[in-house]
């Protein structure tokens, strides 16, 4: 029924458009606010933030287990105001699985079709499809409770995916699964996206798990979209300092900023002075730069326009293949640079109290208007 | 001689903290307490076989006390009244229980909390006071079944009991859907199941240890209860515990204890089904 994609009506429109969406708790707890997006179809799309920043406010939405206050839904073309969380042609993963107990594997994974009073044989024969997808082929006897939790997270992927829903939502799938299995979960999600075609929506705190697995990442806090934007440009451009912050590592020095012509600035932030960078921002600025962009030596860079500065070594931390390297160059924050280990000894140059050179160059800054 | 050895040894070496065995003044509680729940009970059992009308010495073995029971008519009709009115109270209890505790937990409203306390408030009533209640509430209602046929004449005191075991099923699934994780509802309803279905699916599975703990529970409190029942029974209906009290004012007769004996054995298998579902079930949530 409404769950095939095969009634998509054009296959270029958004499969997803959030408009204007506001979702208030009680009086006054603005859990999402204004928000409007589009997922494209197909995609392998990511809300990414901390804790509390409406993001699984805003999937429950999706889901019909939140009514949005004010803005409007669309799915597949379908405005969802008034389509209940049964009807709508989604389906989800769940932080906690669940994987209903009383039910074997195969029952569990049937149990959409069984609703939709689909023949027992189809049943039968789709569960077996759905098994094989997630690997968990020959497992439909089992009862959940003798199921690892990886193998419950897979039943529970199965079960979603069986009803062939437009959009696959996924809320903190891989949260409750130990470092090692997520990492493989990550590649094997991936994996499962491409097969079958469906659009993903993730909801995620990691973000590495999200730069690793999705085409484009929203990234929220209190309950505003921060940016859209694809994995590399949302790590290499981010819009603004919560969001290089957010994403990754970041060095930060606070500072002023005036027009020098030509889309250029003038910038003055801690120890660096008058640095002639490209860009808009003027007024209060905060300049920025990722730590793998640092370069560190011993003497004074030779690079001309390099941004430099010399400090005292305060901590190497060392992560066998790169070794974070800390700098006080007298601007607050130490300034951590990360140095690959592609030969033996290179970290084991500096050590503590040592003066060291950072340096980089000014393409690889970033400048944050404040 | 080496096991010997370790046991002298034992002997004088310090009682570890965990050694409660090895403590006289636990030993004590535990004998004191044993003998004071089942001395009473036992020397019932034992009396039941006793091959004299009085119960005071010990005459010999005989199961002929048992046969009495069994071919008194006033008792066993007593009996199947108590097993039928225990049967429906049960059922009637569970489903009232079930759908009350289904609303407290499920949907907010007001004066919720006071709900649920008025609900569990039989639980503490005096019995004594519940019976008395009853019996004017059906005297002033006119409400007499009495001279109805059976199983009709018992509708009064089956009333009454519903109404005293109910709180009791209701609190106990009440507990059982606290351990309830709500993503399963949801999920079931996002894959595509309707309130009905989600209910009938998902929650009544969950909820099935409790129904079965409170049906028990309830049958158990109806089968034996006196207080409420003898208010509540009108001259011509019997239960069985009213029965036994009957025959007690006139003497305690060994088929007194036989019959006795056969409720306390009854209880008992009802009681330890009870516990065994409760431990699977903690087994089941605990893996």
């Amino acid at each position: 029924m409404a769950h095939e994609t095969a009634s998509a009506p054009s296959t270029s429109a958004p499969i997803i458009e959030i408009k204007g969406v506001t979702k208030i708790f009680g009086s006054d707890v603005r859990a999402v606010d204004n928000v409007s997006l589009e997922v494209e179809r197909g995609e392998f799309f990511a809300l990414l933030g901390p804790s509390g920043c409406g993001k699984t406010t805003l999937l429950r939405m999706l889901a019909g287990f939140e009514t949005p206050t004010t803005g409007s839904l669309i799915i597949d073309g379908q405005d969802m105001a008034e389509v209940q969380a049964n009807k709508r042609p989604v389906n989800m993963v769940f932080q906690s699985y669940a994987v209903f107990p009383h039910m074997t594997v195969a029952q569990n994974v049937g149990y959409g079709l069984k609703i939709d009073r689909l023949p027992r044989k189809e049943i039968k024969d789709r569960v077996k499809e759905a098994l094989e997808l997630v690997k968990l082929d020959g497992l439909g006897e089992r009862m959940p409770d003798e199921l690892s939790g990886g193998q419950r997270q897979r039943v529970a992927l199965a079960r979603a995916l069986i009803k062939r829903p437009s959009v696959l939502l996924l809320d903190e799938p891989l949260s409750a699964l130990d470092a090692k299995l997520r990492e493989a979960m990550q590649l094997e999600l991936v994996r499962l996206q491409k097969t079958v075609g469906i659009t993903f929506v993730i909801v995620t705190h990691d973000q590495a798990e999200a730069l690793s697995m999705a085409n484009r990442i929203a990234v929220m806090e209190n309950g505003v979209v921060r940016q859209i934007a694809s994995p590399a440009e949302l790590y290499e451009q981010p819009a603004s300092r919560f969001v290089g912050d957010f994403i990754g590592q970041i060095n930060l020095f606070d500072g002023t900023a005036s027009a020098a012509g030509e889309g250029r600035v003038k910038v003055t932030a801690g120890p660096f002075t008058d640095v002639i960078l490209e860009g808009t921002a003027t007024g209060n600025v905060c300049l920025a730069v990722r730590p793998e962009k640092v370069t560190i030596s011993t003497s004074r860079p030779s690079g001309s326009n390099l941004i430099a500065a010399s400090g005292t070594v305060t901590d190497i931390a060392y992560y066998g293949g790169f070794s974070n390297v800390f700098v006080d160059i007298g601007s607050g924050e130490p300034v951590l640079a990360e140095i690959t280990n592609s030969a033996r000894g290179v970290s084991s140059q500096y050590s503590q109290g040592d003066t060291a050179w950072v340096s980089w160059r000014p393409e690889d800054t970033l400048l944050f208007d404040e | 001689m080496s096991l010997l050895d370790r046991f002298r040894r034992t002997g004088k070496s310090e009682i570890g903290p965990l050694e409660y065995h090895r403590r006289l003044w636990l030993q004590v509680t535990v004998a004191l307490t044993l003998i004071f729940l089942y001395a009473p009970i036992i020397t019932l059992m034992a009396f039941s076989f006793n091959d004299s009308k009085r119960n005071i010495v010990w005459r010999g073995f005989t199961f002929k006390y048992y046969e009495k029971v069994i071919n008194n008519s006033e008792l066993i009709e007593a009996f199947t009244n108590s097993l039928t009115i225990a049967f429906v109270s049960t059922v009637v209890s569970v489903i009232l229980g079930a759908l009350t505790a289904y609303v407290l937990w499920r949907f907010r409203f007001p004066f919720r909390s006071v709900y649920e306390g008025a609900m569990a408030l039989p639980v503490v009533i005096p019995e004594i006071c519940m019976g008395v209640a009853l019996m004017v509430f059906f005297l002033r209602t006119g409400f007499h079944t009495g001279n109805l046929v059976w199983p009709f004449n018992l509708s009064a005191i089956t009333i009454a009991h519903i109404a005293f075991s109910f709180p009791f099923a209701a609190i106990v699934i009440r507990a059982r859907l606290e351990s309830f994780n709500t993503e399963l509802s949801e999920c079931a309803k996002d894959l595509g199941a309707s309130e009905f279905q989600v209910f009938k699916d998902i929650i009544v599975p969950h909820m099935k240890p409790g129904l079965i703990a409170g049906a028990l529970l309830a049958f158990t409190l109806s089968l034996d209860d006196f207080v409420i029942t003898f208010f509540t029974s009108g001259p011509n209906t019997l239960t069985f515990p009213v029965k036994i009290y009957s025959m007690v004012r006139f003497s305690v007769t060994p088929e007194v204890n036989a019959a006795s004996t056969i409720l306390i054995v009854i209880t008992v298998i009802i009681t330890a089904l009870a516990l065994r579902l409760q431990n699977r079930n903690n087994m089941l949530q605990a893996g």
